[in-house]
């Protein structure tokens, strides 16, 4: 028994991979393509967005003023930092209509701890807590219950704002009872750069390093891309989708505590229907409703192009009963851009591939 | 003899060292030359699906640096044994042993962490994500910090693929990689292991003869390094060519464990099927008649040029080539799933529009895919909705799918192609691959078809289901159906054909009859030994030698 134990632990793989400088020539031409239109995506959105605002500049000078992209990151930062955490857990394969409720009961948790007098920090770390607490539910009910996602947290959806309005009943809270600091907190900056837009910045940045680099962070696109094949390579599949959500709450939790000190307003509505405007940016910024393809960043990108097309439109003298067929149309047109490039890369790859058979 | 348990406690005793002995012990292997005690081991394992027994009181030991032959029809019990050594399946009654200890797998990770990989029948990838993450998932070698290290993935990968003899580019993503490669990736990703236990089972399905030995010799390599190997094929050439010893499954028993040495292939098959198959290939003469598909100077760009052949009625033509020849693209061509570039095809003088499979099929056009997983099935619908997919219209009754006339469909169909199964509601998933493919069949044969395009109808289908489908493709060209039947399986083709349409480079490169056909010519038109541009004749097919 020791004999068998001892011998065949070393097969030569490691050996050889180590040693063999010799790889062979591999064709790099599907890499690059692959790699180019995953870029191009978030090229593509960068570019519009830059021709919308210059043309809304051209039109209306005062648009790109200090205060006037200041304004613009400021909107764009909250709904950064949820399409964030939404792109981790769609990303899975899943979706997670809650966190607009979420939203909004994190906010008035923060904005009660503030007006009683807590820590700002504290009150913070409840918000996040909170919408992690909730994150937890929704995730345990996706994976273990073997209930759609879409069923599970649009039910959450519902039952958190239910007792959000049962806990706040017709009170709001305004910067009156709100500590000075905390809202100035969410309109001070590093010059035009809000506090808050650095905070979603880093957000993204680390999350987005976190699910390149890391193997968990792999993981969480593995299952998207075929649960079967996650189970078999051993991943932990329950585990991760519960990670997404309790990473989707949190974010929308902080989200919570930040729109506090952006707004300095709260009350029972606050954040309802904000779940679809996230999905929106997701969607537009590359990321798959079927799982496994974009990165947060692009979630992140198409947060920003979402929010500037809102703000442009006032700043054009356009009615604003246009913005959500606009919204719509982009999430649209950014479907249909998916499934094109989708159907030529796959052909591409194909006629590519050596033995096709 | 088949006592696992005993075997792994007396590991010292010179009675152990029972089957392999002679035979697997390499000379001057170094320390595994000693006793041959298993590594991995089952003892009277049993597991049903419902009312379905797929494995009953089964017993099996992997010794280190012999090859295990597991052999078996569909249906047998293979893909479960193989899932409860991989730890997907937990037995509902015996033990699985590892170094001889009672060990529990509670999922694929603890199979994994005991040293046991394995190469799956169908292959399982993330398409969306490169093959060097597909090969590497879960266990990337890392830097500081616990990042991942994207250059060292890249170079194991690309010296993976090196050992292998595959030209893939580690960074491409693997969705559009045709089977064959997906099997590759899988291959290099079960050696990426360092295992101690391969288990293969059906690696070689897709494979090009070149590639099969390429696995060959890295089984070997690692066998004489002292691991343990289970090898499961249907092609019998191969685990007599591979494999030290044989375990044969029937209906989910044990029935014997043996040495292949001194086996013959009759024997193997009499042990598989329970009785002696009075012939594997079963073309019955039928009356051939005229032209039922035409297809004519069929090109599509950088794929196939200038195809043209025709099929009769009751005949059934083969197209043979190596795998990446073009067959596969230009029958989809034909059925109108990919677009062509010049040529046309005709059904009964009609011609069809092209780009259109719904044209096809209502011309008279069946098409049964390769993929079969991913072409042909549903897999989590039902089997009756499976074989009724595709006629659902003479089912319906006031615009509604009557569900009694599908059950009576599906059940018609599932007595005539001798369809194992649990009930008719049950998952297509449910059934093993020949069981799947018959239902593949059925649901274009219950279109009544006039040409019936047929790809590689008997891949991984054990010896029994291989007779039954050749049975079932007989009887249709008897009733007057034309065949075209694309198979890599050269002894199904010279059997089965009426004619060979061999492919080479995307290019139809010779016509052989069927009298006067032999491997050789077969073999030497598909791999260009002979010009392409000499004229198909067939004649010389018999003359060449090699």
């Amino acid at each position: 028994m020791s004999s068998t134990s001892a011998t065949p632990r070393t097969s030569p793989t490691l050996a050889a991979a180590e040693g063999t400088a010799s790889a062979p020539v591999a064709d790099t031409a599907p890499r690059r393509l692959v790699a180019l239109i995953g870029r191009a995506r978030q090229a593509a959105i960068l570019v519009v967005l830059v021709l919308l605002l210059l043309a809304t500049e051209l039109d209306n000078h005062r648009f790109l003023s200090s205060q006037g992209i200041k304004d613009l990151l400021l909107d764009a930062a909250i709904l950064m930092l949820v399409a964030v955490g939404q792109a981790v857990v769609v990303i899975t394969r899943n979706v997670d209509l809650s966190v607009g409720s979420v939203l909004g009961i994190s906010a008035f948790a923060a904005a009660d701890l503030l007006a009683g007098g807590a820590n700002p920090a504290w009150a913070v770390a409840a918000a996040i807590l909170l919408g992690a607490g909730f994150g937890l539910v929704n995730g345990l009910l996706v994976s273990f219950g073997q209930v759609p996602a879409l069923v599970v947290t649009l039910g959450m959806l519902y039952v958190v704002r239910g007792l959000d309005s049962i806990w706040v009943g017709p009170r709001e809270i305004t910067s009156q009872s709100l500590p000075a600091g905390y809202t100035d907190f969410g309109h001070g900056g590093l010059g035009p750069i809000p506090y808050l837009a650095l905070i979603a910045a880093a957000a993204t940045v680390a999350v987005g390093y976190y699910l390149a680099r890391y193997r968990s962070g792999r993981e969480f696109y593995a299952i998207g891309s075929n649960a079967q094949a996650a189970r078999l390579a051993g991943i932990g599949l329950r585990k991760r989708v519960v990670a997404a959500y309790i990473f989707a709450g949190a974010l929308a939790g902080l989200a919570g505590a930040l729109y506090v000190a952006r707004f300095a307003y709260v009350d029972a509505t606050t954040g309802g229907g904000y779940e679809l405007t996230v999905i929106s940016a997701v969607v537009v910024g590359g990321v798959a409703m079927t799982g496994g393809v974009g990165s947060v960043y692009g979630a992140a990108l198409g947060a920003l192009l979402l929010t500037s097309i809102n703000s442009v439109l006032p700043a054009l003298n356009v009615s604003s009963v246009w913005e959500e067929a606009i919204d719509g149309f982009l999430l649209l047109v950014a479907i249909a851009v998916d499934r094109i490039v989708a159907g030529r890369v796959t052909s591409a790859l194909r006629e590519r591939s050596p033995h096709h058979g | 003899m088949n006592d696992s348990t005993e075997v792994s406690r007396t590991a010292a005793g010179p009675e152990a060292v029972n089957l392999e002995a002679a035979a697997a012990a390499p000379p001057g292997s170094g320390p595994s030359a000693a006793p041959t005690a298993p590594i991995l081991a089952l003892d009277a394992v049993s597991v049903s699906f419902g009312a379905v027994r797929a494995l009953r009181s089964v017993s099996l030991a992997l010794a280190p640096g012999s090859v295990h032959a597991l052999a078996g029809e569909n249906g047998a019990g293979k893909s479960t044994l193989v899932k409860v050594l991989a730890g997907v399946l937990r037995p509902d009654s015996g033990r699985v042993l590892v170094d001889g200890e009672p060990t529990v797998f509670h999922g694929p990770a603890d199979a994994r962490g005991a040293g046991i990989a394995v190469i799956y029948q169908e292959p399982t990838v993330f398409p969306h994500l490169s093959i060097a993450e597909n090969i590497y998932m879960g266990r990337q070698p890392r830097t500081s910090f616990g990042r991942i290290d994207r250059a060292k993935v890249r170079r194991w990968t690309a010296d993976l693929f090196a050992r292998l003899g595959v030209a893939l580019d580690p960074d491409q993503p693997a969705r559009g990689l045709s089977i064959a490669d997906q099997q590759m990736v899988e291959i290099a990703k079960a050696l990426s292991f360092d295992a101690r236990v391969l288990i293969m089972d059906e690696p070689t399905a897709a494979l090009t003869p070149a590639e099969v030995d390429r696995l060959f010799s890295v089984a070997r390599a690692l066998k004489a390094q002292g691991a343990a190997i289970l090898f499961i094929s249907h092609r019998l050439d191969e685990i007599f060519d591979l494999c030290d010893t044989v375990t044969t499954l029937r209906d989910g028993g044990w029935i014997a464990t043996e040495p292949v040495a001194g086996l013959g292939a009759d024997d193997l098959v009499r042990r598989m099927v329970g009785r002696d198959l009075d012939s594997l290939y079963p073309k019955q003469d039928a009356q051939i008649g005229e032209v039922a598909l035409d297809v004519r100077r069929l090109t599509r760009e950088g794929v196939f040029t200038d195809v043209s052949f025709q099929v009769r009625r009751g005949e059934i033509v083969a197209l043979a080539g190596l795998v990446g020849a073009g067959r596969t693209e230009v029958a989809r061509a034909v059925f109108g799933i990919d677009r062509r570039d010049a040529g046309s095809v005709q059904v009964d003088g009609r011609t069809l529009r092209p780009g259109s499979p719904s044209a096809a099929m209502s011309a008279g056009l069946a098409l049964v895919p390769e993929d079969r997983r991913a072409q042909g099935l549903v897999m989590m619908h039902s089997i009756e909705r499976n074989s009724t997919l595709t006629g659902v219209r003479g089912l319906t009754r006031g615009g509604l799918v009557s569900r009694a006339a599908e059950r009576g469909r599906a059940a018609d169909w599932a007595a005539r192609l001798e369809l194992k199964y649990g009930r008719l509601s049950d998952a297509v998933a449910t059934l093993s691959g020949g069981n799947q493919q018959k239902v593949v069949l059925g649901k274009w044969l219950s279109t009544a078809p006039k040409v019936l395009i047929v790809d590689e109808p008997t891949r991984g289908i054990d010896v029994g289901t291989k007779a039954q489908v050749h049975r079932l493709l007989s009887q249709l060209a008897a009733d007057g159906v034309a065949v075209l039947m694309i198979s890599s399986d050269l002894p199904e083709v010279l059997g089965m054909a009426d004619r060979i349409l061999v492919m080479h480079e995307g290019r139809l490169a010779a016509e052989l009859p069927r009298e006067g056909a032999t491997e050789e010519a077969v073999l030497a038109a598909a791999t260009g030994a002979r010009s392409a541009s000499e004229p198909a004749a067939g004649q010389g097919g018999a003359g060449v030698a090699q």
